[in-house]
């Protein structure tokens, strides 16, 4: 009991200032040895339900109850019930309640967290490339009606899906509150919903899949009055989709030692550009890292 | 008054034997063959050198007395107008030299005859990017009892009137309201990655350059910083890339960095902790810049510099391009960055040369190079 009561001092230091006038007055107080019968609190409590303290004995006392969100104090007749209102106990965690007569009695329980009301879901990346191992991972935490971290244990489902198909699942049961998936991207670019699911509980998050670094860069090129035409063919990764418009391309034109280029965006999967420089060229594009095939373009 | 009078006679006599001193005597100390510039304001020497023209000529233009810089002149073309030579000297179109002020110059005689002379001349401006040289060849003929500044007009791109399409892409941003739920609006930050670092001494300090991609599907504002560590882990210095390197980022662009430290010797250096730091931003595809017929070659100074020609694909004013070139060994090792700003503006499906300097050091070294172009435009900002 004593224990409990210092667990209570420390648990109060940082509170309101009349919540530390309350810890003072049970710091003070003896740690009771005949009155510990007067309090008998539940052991089940969960956040949101109301539950009673019973109290035995006879005449007046006053009520003390200390909480993660809560301090309050009450007037009350030994032998009845106290009745706690579901609002008074919203907050999971520890409890500390106290009976003054003369002496002071304390009795410590804890409220749990109620059924899972919502899920807080992270998904990492929002943008991942398709054919990457360990790409995708997620992160799930259930909370209950009142922000409670539930940290019982509870199977979460975690599921992949595309547009056409479903990509896989995952269970995974909570461990202190969390549970957690990684997975690798699919190999087709798009949207993919990513879902967390608890009891009745659900949350989705959209991870787009893009398209991979450019994979067989080809280019052809066209003498023109006003130089050279030089574009790509559709620019796909290896897995055949299409790199996203406004990706750079940059063409360079070798004619001994003179060097032209120019970084061309693709639109509609094709990067263009017009080189103005005369005489025999050797032409290659090059995208990011990747590099594409070399053209020899004569003379005019 | 009375009292004031003799007073002011006495300043005023002062100030002409002043002036007379300075006309005199005000050149003595210069280097023969070397013309420079300063001049008492409003007075210009007689022309009986070429020097001294050339003299007078960019200490009017220096001042901005563009009537009397102008009479000055030979013109070679009847189609000079004063209007085109004011322009070609403060620049149009929102470029760098519309914001420059010509600081200083230093004229040399290239040869001279009684009839004819070339002079180089290195002109140093003032811009908001920092000092920008300038080297510029003038001809000077003797006509009459002087000399003048013979002046070739170069004519402003002759664009056709015409419609250019602007089709490509560009990314805008919008950001979630602060009532979104935790975690369930989150859009990452672009993936960019330095592919090469090369850290060298230089005559100013140590350097640390090299290249960065943005490996993302999204435009990224990049930035690169170094820190150099002594042998005991303490921090020597850290500094950015600052200008010289592609903010913009497109994607699967390269842009090459360098980050200088000024008075940094490498001895002392036992590691560089390289950081580089990406961000969304809203971007454009457009303009597309060529960079045409890049080649090194000697400058009239015998300095190595690349020099090629930007042209403008699109049909949107870029006002101030700005060069940044990356040279490589013949093991592809990223070797120097250079860069430089282009004094004019580049307008849409015009040319505008550009000159890069390569320093000594590395000059024989170098195999191959890659310039990407800055662009600022004044309706962007």
């Amino acid at each position: 009991m004593s224990s409990s009561i210092n667990t209570a001092c420390r648990s109060l230091s940082g509170s309101l200032y009349w919540t530390g006038l309350l810890a003072i007055l049970f710091c003070l107080a003896p740690a009771s040895s005949g009155q510990d019968g007067n309090l008998r609190v539940p052991s089940g409590a969960v956040a949101g339900q109301p539950f009673s303290i019973s109290t035995s004995g006879s005449g007046s006392a006053t009520f003390y109850l200390l909480g993660p969100s809560l301090a309050l104090k009450r007037d009350v007749q030994l032998g009845q019930e106290i009745s706690l209102t579901a609002k008074q106990i919203q907050s999971a965690g520890r409890y500390v309640a106290t009976l003054c007569t003369d002496t002071c009695s304390s009795a410590a329980f804890f409220v749990q967290a109620g059924k899972p009301s919502n899920l807080t879901f992270l998904v990492h990346p929002s943008r991942a490339p398709v054919g990457q191992p360990d790409t995708i991972s997620g992160v799930a935490f259930p909370f209950d009606e009142f922000g409670n971290l539930i940290f019982s244990p509870a199977t979460v489902q975690f599921q992949l899906a595309s547009k056409e198909s479903n990509l896989g699942s995952h269970s995974v049961q909570t461990h202190n509150g969390v549970a957690w998936f990684r997975t690798s991207s699919g190999k087709s670019a798009g949207a993919v919903q990513v879902s967390a699911s608890l009891n009745d509980v659900i949350a989705r998050r959209v991870v787009q899949q893009v398209a991979s670094d450019p994979c067989r860069l080809h280019i052809k090129a066209q003498r023109t009055a006003k130089g050279i035409e030089v574009e790509t063919e559709p620019v796909r990764d290896c897995a055949g989709n299409p790199v996203p418009d406004g990706t750079v391309v940059t063409f360079t034109a070798k004619n001994g030692d003179q060097i032209s280029t120019v970084d061309a965006p693709v639109k509609q999967d094709i990067a263009r550009a017009r080189i103005s420089a005369k005489g025999p060229m050797v032409i290659s594009a090059a995208s990011g890292v990747v590099m594409g095939n070399e053209l020899r373009v004569g003379a005019q | 008054m009375k009292r004031a009078l003799p007073i002011v006679i006495v300043l005023i006599a002062v100030t002409v034997v002043l002036i007379f001193l300075g006309i005199t005597f005000g050149r003595s100390s210069g280097t023969v063959g070397i013309a420079s510039g300063s001049a008492l304001p409003g007075f210009s020497e007689h022309a009986s050198t070429p020097e001294q023209a050339l003299s007078n000529f960019l200490q009017d233009v220096q001042r901005r007395n563009w009537d009397r810089a102008f009479a000055s002149v030979e013109r070679t073309s009847d189609t000079l107008t004063q209007q085109a030579f004011i322009q070609e000297w403060i620049g149009t179109n929102g470029g760098l030299r519309s914001f420059s002020n010509l600081e200083k110059y230093e004229a040399r005689p290239l040869h001279a005859t009684d009839s004819e002379a070339q002079m180089r001349v290195r002109m140093q401006w003032t811009t908001p990017v920092g000092p920008v040289d300038d080297v510029r060849d003038f001809k000077l003929a003797h006509r009459g009892d002087q000399w003048k500044v013979v002046w070739d007009h170069t004519p402003p791109p002759d664009v056709p009137a015409q419609v250019v399409p602007v089709n490509y892409l560009r990314w805008d941003l919008v950001s979630g309201t602060a009532s979104d739920e935790w975690g369930s609006h989150n859009v990452d930050s672009p993936h960019v990655r330095i592919v090469s670092m090369n850290a060298v001494d230089s005559a100013e300090g140590a350097v640390v350059m090299g290249e960065v991609v943005n490996e993302d599907t999204i435009p990224a504002f990049v930035n690169v910083n170094a820190t150099l560590v002594d042998g005991s882990g303490n921090a020597i210095d850290d500094e950015s890339s600052f200008d010289k390197i592609l903010h913009v980022l497109l994607p699967k662009q390269v842009s090459p960095y360098r980050i200088d430290f000024p008075k940094v010797s490498l001895g002392k250096v036992k590691n560089v902790r390289m950081d580089v730091k990406a961000t969304l931003v809203p971007a454009s595809s457009d303009p597309v810049i060529g960079v045409m017929n890049q080649k090194l070659e000697q400058d009239a100074q015998g300095r190595s510099v690349l020099r090629g020609d930007l042209l403008n694909q699109s049909g949107q004013t870029v006002n101030i391009p700005h060069v940044i070139a990356s040279f490589y060994d013949n093991n592809g090792k990223v070797v120097w960055v250079s860069d430089g700003y282009v004094q004019q503006a580049l307008l849409p499906q015009a040319t505008q040369p550009f000159a890069v300097e390569v320093p000594k050091s590395v000059a024989g070294k170098v195999q191959n190079f890659h310039v990407v172009v800055n662009q600022y435009s004044l309706q962007k900002s």
